[in-house]
């Protein structure tokens, strides 16, 4: 039961993917870009949560740990680089 | 593994899926900008809070010893959300708003969108 259920939320979230996707490419706006980004780096933590249940090793908690403190950086330094024109002042 | 405990970790799965799908989708469907940001809200607190649960419920199954560090996730991932939503909001107001279509801010100065900061504003 375990296995369909994990096939169906990876299946979930790589629909999510796409769609973040689509919205990166479609953005109207930088904010919308830097949303949809925020957005994968939240779906693809999912990911490697999932696949490390998938496997049966804790090995991927840190790298998903990881990926959360990178993304948050990475978005706050996209903003501040269109509100200010420079990341670190 | 327990049956229960199998029954606990597909529910939280599932559910935490389909929040996931609709966190992307309604940044697809919604119209403005503003709006967009509401939707991955869902996606950051419930979905991954969805799979981090089942994960945790899963190791405890697994190998009958309690694992933590999936709350360590959640609880970055709650700290950070609000500072990423005000930074998206700003960016989009500074891009899109003129300062005028913006009620006054109650303080001396503008707001730290538009003006620059005041001389010796800053306190050290």
């Amino acid at each position: 039961m375990i296995e369909y259920a994990l096939i169906f939320c990876a299946l979930c979230y790589g629909a999510a993917l796409l769609l973040d996707l689509w919205r990166i490419a479609a953005g109207p706006d930088a904010a919308d870009r830097i949303l949809a980004l925020d957005t994968m780096v939240i779906n693809v933590i999912a990911l490697l949560v999932l696949y490390g249940i998938w496997r049966g090793t804790a090995v991927y908690f840190e790298a998903a740990m990881l990926i959360a403190m990178v993304g948050f950086v990475s978005t706050v330094a996209y903003c501040r680089y269109q509100l200010r024109g420079d990341i670190i002042e | 593994m327990h049956p229960a405990a199998e029954i606990v970790i597909a529910i939280a799965l599932v559910i935490s899926g389909v929040f996931g799908f609709v966190g992307s989708y309604g940044l697809i469907k919604l119209k403005d900008t503003v709006q967009r940001l509401h939707a991955p809200t869902k996606a950051t607190t419930l979905g991954v809070g969805g799979v981090l649960i089942a994960s945790m419920v899963y190791f405890v199954a697994d190998t009958e010893q309690i694992s933590i560090h999936e709350l360590l996730i959640t609880l970055f991932l709650f700290l950070t959300a609000p500072i990423t939503a005000n930074f998206i909001a700003k960016t989009y107001m500074a891009r899109n708003l003129e300062d005028d279509e913006l009620p006054r801010s109650v303080g001396k100065f503008g707001w730290s969108v538009y003006d620059a900061p005041p001389d010796g504003g800053m306190e050290r």
